[in-house]
Parts: C-alpha cells; structure tokens; sequence
C-alpha cells in the first residue's frame, strides 16, 4: 500500500495502477511492478499541466487496453517480431538522476562526438545538463521536463503526442504514459541548423532490468535546415528496456537531415517509434545505423502530408549472436507529388535474425509520385535468417514504384579474386562486408559520425566468427 | 620456375586437361593458344588454385615446390599473379584499399616493410598514369561499372604494382582495340625481364606482334597438340586451329 502522503497522487493517475494490473495480469512477479508503480506516481511532479496529466492518463489506459502487441490476428506489422521476452521480464522505471555517476570517458567512448555539435545527454530518459553543451544559434533546444511544466507551453500541448498516435500501438501508449523527459527542438522560419544537434540517450544499466522511455518533439518552421542525430547507447552489459518516442514534424520547405545510431548493450531490448509528417516541399532525409541490442524494432513512419514532400530513408543493420533486429518502415503517399526511396543493407552472422518489412501506401490522390524500397542482406552464416518483405499497396495510377529484396552469401568468385591476390581470406571477407556496408556508412554527412560508425564495425569484426 | 607435369583436370567428372607437360623458366615467355573450350581458362585457373577444379592426375610445381596443395592466396604470395579473363567486380572495394592490402600481404611473405600510404600511393598513380587509365574511373569500386577495356587495364595495374615471379595472363587483349592493346602489350614488356616469366594465353595471334614469345604452345581439346617458337604463331593465323587438328589426326 502507498504511504498516505502520496495518496492524493495515485487517486490522479488511476489508469497507471491498471496499467500495472494489466500487466502483470499474466506473470507471477506483478508485486515487483506494483512497487515500482507506486516510486513512479511518487515522482510525477504535482505541478505539470492539465493537458499532460490527461495525455498521460488517456495513455495509461489505452495501454491497458492495448497491451504488448502480438502476431495474433493477423497482425501484419509484428509478423515476424515476438515482443514476448519484453512481456515476460520485469523492467522497473528508474529515473537517472543527477548524482548518478556517470563518467565523461565513458560516454566519449561509446558515442560519437564533436565538440562543434550540441548534445543533449539522457541518462534513462532523463536530462542531464551536467553532461549536454548547448551551442545557441536561434534554435530552441531543450529538455522536455525544463519546459512541460510551463503552463505557458503552447506548441506543446499542440504538438506533443500528436504525431505519434498512441490509440494504436501499446508502445506508443506506454511511452506516453510515462512522458516526463525528453528533448524539444523547434528551428524558427528560414533559420539553418547548420551544427548537428545530437541526442544521445544512455541506458546507464547502473541497475538491473531498468526500463526508459525517452521522447523527443522535433519541429522545423518554414524554410529551415536542421541535422539530428540520435544516439542509443548502452554503457554496461546489464539488460534493461528503451521504449522510444520521436515525433518529427517538418514545416514548408524545411529540410532535416536525421541519423539514428544504435548501439545499445547486446542483453538490452530496444524499441524505437518515429513518426514524421512532412508539409509541403520539406524533404526528410534518414539514416539508422543499427548494431546494438538484443531484440530491436526500428518503426518509423512517415507521412508525406503535402505535394512536394519527399523522404530518402536508409539504414544499416548488422547482428549477431541470437540478436534480432527488426525495421518496419511505413510511408504513406498522401498527396501527389511526393517521392520516398527506402534503401537498407543489413549483415547477418551467427544464429542472429533481422526483420525488414513495412508497407508503402500510395493513395489514390497521390499521383506524379514515385517509391522505391530496397533491403539486400548479407548472410555470413548458415543460420542466419533475414524475413524480408518489402510491400506497397498502389490506389493511382500514375505513378512510379519499385521494390526489391536479396539475401545471399558473399559472392565465392569475389573471395578468389582477392585471394588470387594474396589476400588471406579473412581480410577478403572484412574487406568485402566493408564494401557492402560503406555503401551506406559513405552516405553519413557528419564525419565524426561516418568515421564512428566505420570504426564501429570494422573494430567490432562481423566477420570474427568466419 | 613452372613445372608441369601430366597434368589432369575434370569439372564434375568432365576431363577437360588431358595430360599437360610444360615448364617454363625464368625469363621466358610461353604463349598458350587455341579455340575456345580448348581449356585455356582452364590451365591458367588451376595454376592460380580456383576451386572448382579437380585435379585427377600430376603435379605442378613453382620453384621446387608443390603448387596443388597451396591455398589461392599463398600462391599469389609466392608470387603467381592470374590476369582473370573475366575480372571479378567488388561492389564497395575501392582499387586504393584492395590493391594496398594485396601489395600489404605479398611484401610482407617476401619479407618486406609495408609501404606507407604515401608511399604507396606514389606508385599507384605512377603505374595509373604509364596504362592511360582514366583517374577517375580508378576511384570507383575495383572494375564495378568498367568496360571490357577498362577491366583488363585493371588487372594490368594490379600486375605492374605487385610484380609476380609468374603471371598467367588469360586472354588480356580479347576485346581491346588496337590502342588498348598497345598500351597493355608495352606494360607487359615493361614488367617482363630476366627474372620473371608469363604464361600469356590467347586466342588471337595479335597481342605476339607487340610481344615475342619463346615459345608457342598450342592447345586442342585439352592437350598440348604442338609447341615451336615465335613462327609458330604466324602460321597459325594463317592456317586456322583446324589445320593442327587434321595435322594431329594424320
Ligand atoms: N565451371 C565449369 N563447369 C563445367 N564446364 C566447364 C566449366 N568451366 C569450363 N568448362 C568447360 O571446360 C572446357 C574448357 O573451358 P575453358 O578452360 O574455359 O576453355 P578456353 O579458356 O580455352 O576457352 C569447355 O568445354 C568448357 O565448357
Ligand atoms: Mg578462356
């Protein structure tokens, strides 16, 4: 039972409690998740807006209602992904705070950085101004929990939660329903963001099975360039959960340049929403770099909302050991005119598994448009599986779509050709799987970044195991 | 330096080299000619341990030393070089990283410093200017998007830069115009000297106006039907394959 000072609490957030009751409905060990319900009401600031205690509560239930999703049902979207290892361990929210050690060292280690971005630094989910370094340049950055309790938030409560809908994904909801932290950056009309602003969101793992549920609100006003980057970075071993919510939302004209690194513990779970809405005109460039984690699911959705609009969405994936790492990619051709090109690579060693599916709408409307979506694989092992299923649902008849998917070995006349070099062929092989990868890691502008990533993997050695 | 001696080889229980003796030595080289499906390809790929080769019978030897039991890449080490008839693309490899590593591995077999990236680059764009390759094109992936010309101008650079003992050369001025071939025959020249030996498979006598032989060898179904000196060639342009296969037959 909660002690009686915090009771006035709970009687505001009912929904949370049942969420909790939901789900622990089916595993034994619902006490554990009763407490850490109770620690979680306890920290929920009194003060925060209206408009937020009833997103959260509205959430909360919509969870309950909800639940983890399943495959059941002809559930096209998790077909090939069981959330099941989520739903049947005990993840407890336990906001970092700012006397949690964290050493710099580490962080410089594990992430990409350039003293010329700014940064933003989330230690589980939550803001840490001890370790961020804001460089002002007309831009609003800041953390959620700095400005959500400013009645005044107007662009908030407008914007917040609007773009990723949680009536329709328990994820989502779930998220929202703990939303207190995260990152807020709006580019003014005609301003260009010309320094990378980086996210980087650490799962400290300074406790064991730690949930966060970080959240970021993205806006471009009209006119205006932004570069941002997302970092997902795990600093122990220990598992934990990262259930991640970023709303993009471009105004007219704006280009965003957007990068998503993730390199989270190999026991952890991970799962990332992102949704974007383009106006007219803006272009929404993407590219998620994907290693870390256990079990992994990048969903992302964008929805080209106005002539003009276009996305080119790329994306690297690499596993190994038993992990799985799943992206879903939903585009939704809404207008005419518009233009979305999806590229994906992923490498595949050992027993590990990647899903890669989604669908591309092309509404009736959306005439003079065109989309193309393409995912190749690499299977460096006999027991490597990739599920790949590119699919797009055309209502117009005037446009252009093309789609496609492989998934083979490294080519055997390659490999002689370099041997018939001199080349052993565990340099041919690290060579080759380098060559397949640099396709995309090229495509990184930011060069701390793209110099990062190609560090990441060919010190890692994907090709270890051959 | 080359021995070899009755050698047999089959694809999925096919003979396709029935029984080849050849040696070749140090300073010499022997032109390999005839049709096509003669086992040309064939000959040069054992040599260089491509694997889907069974040898049934012989041996061949490289200085003294076993050659079918090496790996592909050991022997390229030791020194034998295959200019590929059909080069291989490697999509994402660029010539710089590949040939570097390559030049990396047999240099350190001979028991040489690695060149640094200076000086290494030096001789890249040194033997990139002397084959009239376009330097942007040698930007790009190794032969991803190259023309048949282009093609065997890279391999060309790839011999002069790790300069083997042995280069098998199979079918390098197939498909080249007359320029090409100029340019390529003069790099071959410029590579042949006392020490080293090519093995230069052809199927055309016109690549031996540029180069002389010290030998010809001709190749018919699988074995080494007749084998002269440089005249040899001219007769066969004369004469056509044909005309050593009634020769044989009679
Ligand atoms: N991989 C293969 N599988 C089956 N037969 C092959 C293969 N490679 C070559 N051959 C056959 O072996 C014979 C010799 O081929 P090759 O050595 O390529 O001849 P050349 O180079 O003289 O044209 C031909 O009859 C050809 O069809
Ligand atoms: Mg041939």
């Amino acid at each position: 039972m909660p002690k009686p000072a915090e009771q006035k609490q709970i009687q505001q957030y009912p929904n949370l409690r049942e969420i909790y009751i939901a789900l622990i409905r089916n595993y034994p060990s619902y006490k554990k998740y009763q407490s850490d319900y109770e620690t979680f009401v306890s920290q929920i600031n009194r003060s925060d807006p209206k408009w937020l205690r009833d997103t959260r509560s509205r959430a909360a239930t919509r969870f309950q209602e909800l639940g983890f999703p399943t495959a059941n049902h002809g559930n096209e979207r998790w077909k090939y992904t069981s959330v099941a290892p989520i739903a049947h361990s005990i993840f407890k929210y336990k906001p970092s705070t700012d006397t949690d050690e964290i050493n710099l060292d580490d962080i410089r280690h594990s992430t990409p950085h350039d003293k010329e971005w700014t940064k933003l630094v989330f230690a589980d989910g939550c803001y840490r101004q001890d370790l961020s370094h804001i460089h002002q340049n007309g831009t609003t950055i800041v953390s959620l929990s700095s400005c959500l309790k400013d009645p005044e938030s107007r662009i908030l409560k407008t914007h917040l939660a609007r773009y990723a809908d949680f009536e329709g994904d328990g994820f989502t909801a779930l998220n929202t329903a703990f939303l207190t932290d995260g990152a807020f950056i709006y580019v003014p009309d005609g301003i260009e963001s010309t320094r990378p602003i980086h996210l980087v969101f650490l799962s400290t793992g300074q406790s064991q099975h730690t949930a966060s549920y970080p959240r970021a609100l993205i806006m471009t006003g009209r006119n205006s360039k932004l570069t941002i980057i997302e970092s997902y970075v795990g600093l122990t071993d220990n598992p934990g959960l990262t259930n991640t919510v970023v709303e993009i939302a471009a105004g007219e004209n704006s280009k965003i340049e957007h990068y998503r690194l993730l390199a989270e513990s190999a026991e952890s779970f991970h799962i990332g929403t992102t949704r974007v809405n383009l106006s007219r005109d803006s272009f929404f460039s993407s590219i998620s770099i994907s290693r870390g984690a256990k079990l992994a699911r990048n969903d992302l959705n964008v929805i080209l909302g106005a002539p003009g609009s276009g996305c080119t969405i790329k994306g690297l994936y690499i596993t190994s050991d038993s992990q799985h790492i799943d992206n879903h990619i939903d585009i939704d051709h809404a207008t005419p005119h518009t233009s979305s090109d999806q590229y994906f690579k992923g490498v595949l060693t050992d027993q590990s598994r990647a899903v890669f599916s989604g669908r591309v709408l092309m509404r009736k409307n959306a005439q003079k448009s065109n989309a193309s979506q393409k995912d190749l694989n690499l299977l460096l092992s006999d027991k490597a599986r990739v599920n790949t299923k590119p699919s797009m649902e055309i209502y117009a008849d005037d446009v252009q779509a093309v789609h496609g998917a492989t998934a083979g070995a490294v080519a055997e006349d390659a490999l002689m050709y370099m041997r018939s070099r001199g080349i052993d062929k565990h340099t041919a092989m690290s060579l080759l799987v380098n060559g397949f990868t640099s396709e995309i890691i090229d495509e990184i502008k930011p060069a701390y970044l793209r110099g990062f990533v190609g560090k990441m993997f060919s010190a890692k050695g994907n090709i270890n195991h051959i | 330096m080359l021995e070899i001696r009755n050698l047999q080889v089959s694809i999925s229980t096919t003979e396709i080299l029935k029984g080849i003796n050849l040696n070749v030595q140090k300073g010499e080289v022997h032109a390999v000619m005839g049709p096509n499906g003669s086992g040309k390809s064939t000959l040069a790929n054992v040599l260089a341990g491509r694997p889907e080769y069974e040898v049934t019978h012989g041996a061949a030897l490289f200085e003294g030393q076993d050659l079918l039991g090496m790996t592909p890449d050991e022997r390229a080490r030791r020194g034998i070089f295959l200019a590929f008839q059909y080069p291989v693309e490697l999509p994402g490899v660029r010539n710089r990283q590949f040939l570097k590593a390559a030049l990396d591995s047999v240099r350190e077999h001979r028991g040489e410093d690695e060149l640094s990236v200076r000086d290494f680059n030096k001789i890249f764009d040194e033997a990139v200017q002397s084959l009239e390759i376009d330097p942007e094109l040698i930007k790009r992936s190794v032969n991803e998007g190259f023309s048949g010309g282009e093609k065997k101008r890279s391999e060309m650079l790839q011999l002069s830069l790790l300069n083997p003992k042995l280069a098998l050369l199979d079918e390098t001025d197939s498909g080249l115009d007359i320029d090409a071939l100029k340019t390529i025959s003069k790099g071959i020249n410029r590579h042949r000297n006392k020490h080293n030996a090519i093995l230069l498979i052809t199927h055309y006598q016109r690549i031996l106006n540029y180069i002389t032989p010290n030998q010809v060898h001709v190749l018919i179904d699988g074995s080494i039907a007749m084998s002269g000196g440089e005249e040899l060639a001219k007769e066969l342009e004369a004469k056509g394959y044909d005309w050593v296969k009634e020769d044989i037959r009679s």
